[in-house]
């Protein structure tokens, strides 16, 4: 049978098939049914830099509220000792999970906050405390998912990818931990962005987040967060992270994770040979459940048999850009092609 | 040697603390001031903190205090340490199981905040008359007078009661100590293991039944041996003064605080003596010391242990020298030849005189007063008028203290200017909003002090009758010496005002004294700030040289992440510039506290509270104050020149914080006010409030019914009523097409709305252009106010629109009528009110109102205004509040009097049909009053029979016998016209306390509304569970998470068949709550409406309780439906279903709301189990009533 393992971040995975952050993760049953399911390791669901106060802000908010204006009502809540709010409980998740399995477990921080002022300058000082504290409750490795959205006209990108790198490097600063970035596919030159986050201390990229996107309700005319989960069939979600792995495999000293898109064996292939050393899965098992993890994987076993592939690092990049034969067919003549068959080829 | 705490709490707590120490079993119900010894208890335990033995106490809440009493007796009887905690109504339900007890001789201590009990007004406020009102029934009691006593009675009692085994009232002054924060010394466990015999434990226990050792308790006697046995129990009364002194002793000898029977201070050689119970002991034992100090041969007794009176003991303790002796009674007795303890004084002093065991010379000369009911302020300056009294040679007997009263000349003439508070006590007065966190971070102040600084502390908060945009006033003290002041500050040397608003609505400044520093909160800065001061500050800032401190705090709040609290901030400036202590240590000492209040709820919170302190200091500023009071900014008045006399009268001056100055004689003499009193008080709370876009509003009314405040109306008008209008008045074409040439507009009351934004969230419009905007949109008050009042001035002076052409059973139609409740002072944004308003519209010109005790008595009745309203007929509800137990009885009474004066009506008719005309006597009798028209034709044609009466009642125009039913008639003649009758109450009313009753009302058969608020949760005494609170919610008295669910009322009372039962949430169909309210009223029996309300506390922000209705409706958590047995007589499935099943995760529901997700921040494995359970509830629930829905027969005959 070929070799299935991995290296990812410096770690040894016994597969390239890790679960992404997702509610699954949530649970411990999921986390260990990951496992024998024939998962490498399990990125945990995000803690959002958000939700790090903001529950903080809630309770404190409604356990006061009302309070102490009539004489009857003093206050409205047992006030109770102590509260585990969700950053502590973040942090007990890792430590059960580190107690129930035994591949590694990599923690996930989300979110980021640009501006000055007293609030944000607090809730990155909170953001980059857990990163500490997930370290010292077990985390194998961070995956840290930097994501900003930029609406000053006046803002300049370099200021936003400072943002990233600066943010980096106190994490980087913080902790000993293997932290990996996960990326959004919207730089301007993603291979800059991508080496330079590897020389602020990025051990892995990983390719790339899946946003929650605002849409629109056509009957109340209000903008609802949405987030779909990729498809079989929207084979556009596979071929951006394909596409840039393989480009940036060899070229950049750091581990390519591809997430987005992965619902098949001859994804999580596609995405081996591309370059990557682990491929990421939330949608399928969303949908199909986490036993698909292992069908995926069989599957990959008996496609490596029967190519004749001894290992995953054997598979791994042997179809990236800097390996095939037509490089440019990654590239943006490879468009032209694309154009050229599609609309005058036939 | 025993180490103690230092610790600084209130009377509660100090009760609480040691009753959960020393007992097993605690049964508990809240009720106001006493809930937070229950509050208390159920946290600890719920915490598991072991009492004394190392085992934690069984706590359980009973649905009332008779059911507490019950419980209680039955844990005693068994044998268990138990305990309960009451006032008021609550220890008179417990009268019946207190006879008990003390019959059966059972060691127990109950712990009593003693309040007023319930007469002419409900007053939640502390006497004795509850206290005085058990002291036949056989119960030793031990009254403390200050924070530090209700400790140390709370054990003397306890060891007491173990020995002796009379069971114990231990009392203390309710709201005066019970929630006065007071630094004293925590009792430690040795001195409980000390005081507390084992040996009597376990005797107490052996007593306990046992079918290991059968007895019989309980027995029925007869007359041969009732009597021997009643007195057969004497001995252990007459051992029990004896026994508690013995416990005093001992209590003395581990603490140092030697406590007796009757405690006397003052000159040994006192002619004058005052005696008197409780904490005002300790206000005249200040002034005795002042005036002994002068020379003045004065002293006061306070008796301790009042019951067993121990006569010897009590003429014992008096000076021999004592010539006059004034008995202050802190209760009324109508009627008697005296009050309780001026009794026994009287009989004590007569029997020991008459007996020759009298030390005095000639027996005293005994008179009686009165103070303090319903913590009327009793202070230095009345216990001098009293000596003074005594120093007469024909002193008033029967006085009274503290009041004027100008009918019955009782009262005493006093100097308030009169004090006795030492120089070098901090005295600091704090203006707040309850919102803005003023009174919390006084307590922290106090705590600070207390504990981290050799100065005594004491605070003393004084709160608004409104729960929303309510004041508070903080009174504290700080000294190098015991403070024993338990009365408000008069003359303060530090005063704070948090909101720059307070200045042109009250004299913040009358009680500085000269020199005070005052300390305001302002959005002008030092340099801008004088011009912008009424004249009267400035006079006082002037003539007595304040120092005055300014800081924009509000700006240091918002830019620290504090949002609208300024506490901390404020905090840190009382610290800054009233030098109590040192400004580094007192820094430190803020942000230690901090640590410690909030460093549980997140690192966010700390360090927002501790940037706070840091910007704080930077922005605070003195102000050199000028010369010359030059302002022209007066005092706004407190109401309009319009409003009627009694208004003017008397309201005004409660509104105005100067109640205290009413005289007797402009009290009503039995409880009876006036209504639509609400519009004249125009508080003006709200900073944003509903701006009306007339050019997309659809008129479909839904802003209006949701108003929790009826703040905003709408009138459809013909077009000629626009002039004299004021030039931003707005319209727009009616869209009825009934008043197709028709104006409407719809109008804001800018100085009522309390900016909850509701309106903006129903509104279902949305601006095309930019749809963040809608027909209503939220805009700043203060730049609209004077606009908007004269525009809402001119909208009342339109016409009404003359319901009976309307279609009241449509939304859009029924907001068109005028609502009888307005303005009430219910929370921000509150759930209950819009059914009220709705209630008043649809029939509250002929409607009668029984309502439970709670927040829907309180909003609605508590002074001094009423948003109960009238129509300009001068028609509208007749409201009245009976007990919280007995509101379903009470209402039936209604309908008991309704029914028997419409039936003689009726007969009179018949007989007096001849004179007044048959046919109209027929119509009379047999009108149709199904709706408007048939009403509005009913009061015609009784408005003809009253004319018609009028000369047949005249004296010597007819018969006697006639003129008497004619007289009759008239007197009924009204009562012809339909009626509505509405018993309304909350969930704790209706599924505990009153349950039993509402039962019996609903099985009765007869005609009345019931109207269930349910909030799930007593949300009036701040949110303990009742049987309503649902499943793996949070709440008092179930703080580890409710682990039983909702019972079902709705379906308790279907099973009857003859109920109309409706389940209705307003938010989520108002159209379905609208035809349900129709539907409970034309039912011709007993209707129940169960109204989902969104409540306070429930934490969220209520502008988003439309959403939580519709969430818990599509949860299925809260289905729709109506029951109506009358579809049943027409052979259909009585039941209707009005919402769908259950397609929205609970969870979803649940966790926007603190009482369930602060569960999961506690408890998460319990949080997850009662969710399950809590959705298997709903799943039940639901297929329970698809069930009964879906059955082809009627589910009853």
């Amino acid at each position: 049978m070929p070799d299935f393992s991995t290296t990812y971040l410096g770690l040894k995975l016994c597969s390239p098939l890790v679960p992404s952050a997702s509610p699954l993760s949530r649970s411990i049953d999921n986390i260990k049914r990951m496992e024998e399911a024939g998962a490498g390791a399990v990125v945990l669901h995000s803690l959002f830099e958000e939700q790090i106060n903001a529950e903080s802000h809630t309770l404190d908010y409604f356990l006061a509220h009302g309070s102490e204006s009539y004489s009857e009502a003093v206050s409205y809540f047992p006030d109770a000792s102590a509260y585990r709010l969700k950053p502590e409980l973040y942090l007990e998740h890792i430590r059960h999970a580190k107690a129930a399995v035994r591949i590694p477990i990599i923690a996930s921080l989300n979110g980021v906050s640009a501006g000055s002022g007293f609030v944000v300058h607090q809730r990155q000082h909170d953001w980059i405390k857990y990163a500490r504290l997930m370290e010292q409750a077990g985390a194998d490795a961070l995956e840290l998912n930097l994501y900003y959205v930029p609406t000053d006209p006046d803002l300049l990108s370099d200021t936003v990818e400072d943002m990233y790198a600066d943010l980096l490097i106190d994490v980087r600063h913080t902790i000993s931990i293997p932290v990996a970035m996960k990326l959004s596919p919207f730089f301007s030159c993603l291979p800059n962005m991508a080496r330079r986050l590897v020389d602020c201390g990025a051990s892995g990229l990983v390719l790339f987040n899946r946003f929650y996107q605002p849409d629109i309700d056509l009957d109340t005319l209000e903008v609802v967060p949405h987030l779909n989960l990729t498809t079989p069939t929207e084979q556009q979600a596979l071929r951006v992270p394909l596409r840039w792995i393989a480009l940036l495999y060899g070229r950049i000293h750091a581990d390519l994770a591809l997430s987005s898109g992965v619902h098949t064996a001859e994804d999580a292939l596609k995405g081996v040979l591309a370059g990557a050393k682990v491929v990421m899965l939330a949608s399928a098992l969303l949908m199909h459940g986490i036993s698909r993890l292992g069908e995926i994987r069989t599957r990959m076993l008996q496609w490596m048999e029967a190519h004749e592939y001894e290992s995953i690092t054997q598979m791994c990049g042997s179809v990236s850009q800097k390996s095939v034969a037509y490089p440019a067919a990654f590239e943006r003549a490879s468009y032209v092609k694309a154009v050229g068959t599609d609309h005058y080829g036939q | 040697m025993t180490s103690r705490q230092i610790v600084t709490i209130d009377g509660n707590e100090a009760a609480a603390t040691i009753a959960h120490k020393l007992n097993e079993v605690i049964a508990i119900y809240p009720i106001t001031p006493s809930s937070g010894m229950g509050e208390l208890a159920d946290q600890w335990s719920s915490e598991g903190r072991a009492n004394l033995w190392g085992t934690v106490p069984m706590v359980m809440e009973m649905q009332s205090e008779g059911g507490a009493a019950g419980a209680v007796h039955g844990a005693l009887q068994t044998g268990s340490l138990t305990t309960t905690f009451t006032a008021s109504q609550g220890l008179l339900l417990m009268l019946p199981n207190m006879y008990k007890i003390a019959g059966e001789l059972i060691s127990t201590v109950f712990h009593v905040a003693a309040r007023t009990v319930a007469t002419h007004a409900l007053s939640i406020f502390g006497d004795h008359s509850d206290v005085m009102g058990v002291r036949a029934a056989g119960w030793a009691m031990l009254a403390s007078g200050s924070v530090q006593e209700v400790m140390d009675f709370a054990l003397i009692a306890q060891a007491a009661t173990l020995r002796s085994r009379v069971p114990f009232l231990h009392f203390f002054d309710g709201f005066r100590t019970s929630h006065e924060v007071m630094k004293i010394e925590a009792l430690a466990d040795d001195d409980l293991r000390a005081m507390i015999d084992d040996d009597l434990v376990r005797a107490h226990r052996h007593r306990g039944l046992s079918p290991d050792r059968p007895v019989l308790r309980g027995s029925a006697q007869n007359p041969d041996v009732y009597f021997q046995a009643r007195e057969a129990g004497n001995p252990f009364y007459a051992a029990c003064p004896a026994i508690v002194q013995a416990a005093m002793d001992q209590f003395a000898g581990l603490t140092g605080r030697q406590y007796h029977l009757f405690d006397y201070a003052g000159a040994p050689d006192a002619e004058r003596v005052i005696v008197l119970i409780g904490s005002g002991a300790e206000t005249a034992r200040e002034t005795v010391a002042y005036l002994a100090a002068q020379g003045e041969k004065v002293g006061v007794l306070a008796v301790r242990l009042y019951r067993p009176f121990a006569a010897e003991t009590f003429v014992g303790s008096l000076p021999a020298t004592v010539k006059a002796i004034a008995v202050l009674d802190r209760t009324k007795e109508p009627g008697a030849s005296g009050d309780p303890l001026y009794q026994d004084v009287v009989t004590a002093l007569s029997e020991a005189y008459a007996g020759g065991q009298a030390p005095f010379a000639a027996l005293p000369r005994v008179i009686s007063g009165r103070y303090g009911l319903s913590s009327k302020e009793f202070t230095p300056a009345m216990v001098k008028a009293v000596y003074a009294e005594l120093a007469k040679a024909q002193p008033k007997n029967h006085f009274t203290v503290g009041i004027y009263d100008d009918v019955g000349h009782t009262s005493l003439d006093y100097d308030p200017a009169f004090t006795t508070e030492a120089a070098d006590t901090t005295r600091a007065i704090f203006y707040g909003l309850g919102s803005d966190g003023t009174v919390g971070a006084n307590k922290n102040s106090i705590k600070i002090i207390g504990e981290e600084t050799p100065n005594y502390a004491q605070g003393y908060f004084v709160y608004d009758s409104k729960k929303s945009g309510s004041v508070t006033i903080s009174h504290l003290r700080f000294g190098p010496r015991p403070i024993h002041a338990p009365y408000l500050i008069d003359q303060a040397n530090f005063i704070a005002c948090h909101q720059f608003g307070f200045l042109e609505r009250f004299d913040v400044l009358a009680q500085a004294e000269p020199g005070a520093v005052f300390l305001l909160n302002s959005l002008y800065g030092p340099d801008e700030l004088w011009a912008h001061l009424p004249r009267l500050v400035q006079a006082h800032l002037i003539r007595k040289h304040l120092r005055l401190f300014v800081i924009d705090a509000d700006r240091v709040a918002r830019e620290t992440g504090m949002g609208g609290r300024i506490n901390t901030i404020m905090q840190t400036c009382f610290f800054a510039v009233s030098g109590v202590m040192p400004r580094e240590a007192a820094l430190d000492a803020i942000k230690h506290a901090i640590e410690k209040s909030y460093g549980k709820r997140g690192d966010l919170v700390v360090q927002r509270n501790f940037e706070a302190v840091a910007q704080t200091l930077e922005n605070l500023h003195a102000v050199s104050v000028p010369a010359l009071a030059d302002s022209t900014l007066e005092l706004r008045a407190v109401v309009p020149a319009q409003a009627p006399a009694f208004v003017q009268n008397v309201t005004a001056a409660m509104i105005g914080g100067r109640g205290d100055l009413l005289p007797v004689s402009a009290m009503p003499i039995d409880g009876t006010f006036p209504t639509g009193t609400s519009q004249w008080e125009k508080r003006s709370i709200a900073d944003e409030i509903p701006v009306w876009d007339p050019s997309i509003c659809i008129q479909c009314g839904k802003c209006v019914l949701v108003c929790p405040h009826a703040v905003i109306r709408e009138k459809v008008y013909p077009a000629g009523a626009l002039d004299g209008a004021p030039g931003t008045f707005k319209s727009a074409p009616a869209r009825w097409k009934e008043f197709a040439d028709q104006l409407y507009t719809l109008q804001v009351a800018p100085e009522d709305c309390t900016g909850c934004a509701l309106c903006f969230e129903v509104c279902p419009v949305k601006n095309k252009s930019e749809t963040r905007l809608k027909a209503i949109n939220m805009a700043p008050q203060p730049a609209l106010r004077e606009t908007e009042r004269a525009n809402w001035q001119f909208f009342l002076d339109l016409p009404e629109t003359d319901r009976t052409i309307l279609n009241t059973t449509t939304v859009k139609d029924s907001q068109l009528i005028q609502p009888l409740f307005e303005f009430s002072g219910a929370c921000a944004g509150c759930g209950e009110t819009p059914y009220l308003k709705l209630l008043s519209q649809l029939f509250g010109d002929r409607a009668l109102i029984a309502n439970a005790t709670g927040c829907s008595s309180i909003y609605g009745g508590n002074l001094p205004t009423t948003p109960w309203s009238q129509n300009k007929a001068g028609r509208g509800p007749a409201w009245a509040n009976s007990l919280f137990e007995d509101n379903a009885e009470f209402g039936l009474g209604f309908r008991l009097t309704l029914d028997k004066q419409t039936e003689y009506a009726h007969e009179l008719l018949a007989r007096l049909a001849e004179s007044v005309g048959p046919d109209l006597a027929v119509a009379l009798r047999q009108a149709d009053q199904s709706n408007d028209a048939g009403i509005a034709a009913q009061r015609e044609r009784v408005a003809v029979l009253k004319q018609m009466l009028q000369p047949l009642a005249a004296d010597g125009q007819a018969p006697d016998t006639t003129r008497a039913e004619a007289r009759d008639l008239l007197s009924l003649a009204d009562g012809l016209v339909k009626r509505s009758l509405w018993i309304v109450g909350g969930d704790g009313w209706a599924y505990d306390i009153g349950y039993g009753g509402l039962d019996h009302v609903l099985a009765s058969g007869h005609d009345v509304n019931v109207l269930v608020l349910d909030t799930e949760v007593y949300s009036n005494t701040g949110g303990q569970m009742s049987k309503s609170t649902p499943r793996a919610a949070v709440a008092k008295f179930a703080a580890g998470g409710k682990a039983r669910p909702k019972k079902d009322l709705g379906l308790l009372a279907m099973t009857y068949g003859n109920v109309y039962v409706a389940q209705v949430a307003l938010g989520a169909n108002d159209a379905q709550t609208l035809r349900a309210f129709h539907e409970a009223e034309a039912y011709p029996g007993p209707s129940l409406i169960l109204a989902y309300s969104p409540c306070i506390a429930h934490g969220y922000d209520l502008r988003h309780g439309l959403d939580q209705q519709k969430k818990a409706v599509l949860a299925g958590y809260w289905p729709l439906y109506r029951y109506n047995p009358s579809r049943a007589e027409d052979g259909h499935n009585p039941l209707t279903l009005d919402s769908k099943p259950p397609s929205l995760p609970l969870q979803q529901y649940m966790y926007a709301e603190t009482r369930f997700r602060v569960l999961s921040q506690t408890n998460p494995a319990e949080a997850e189990r009662l969710l399950h359970l809590a959705e298997q509830d709903v799943r039940l629930r639901w297929q329970t009533y698809e069930d009964m829905a879906t059955r082809g027969e009627p589910t009853h005959a």
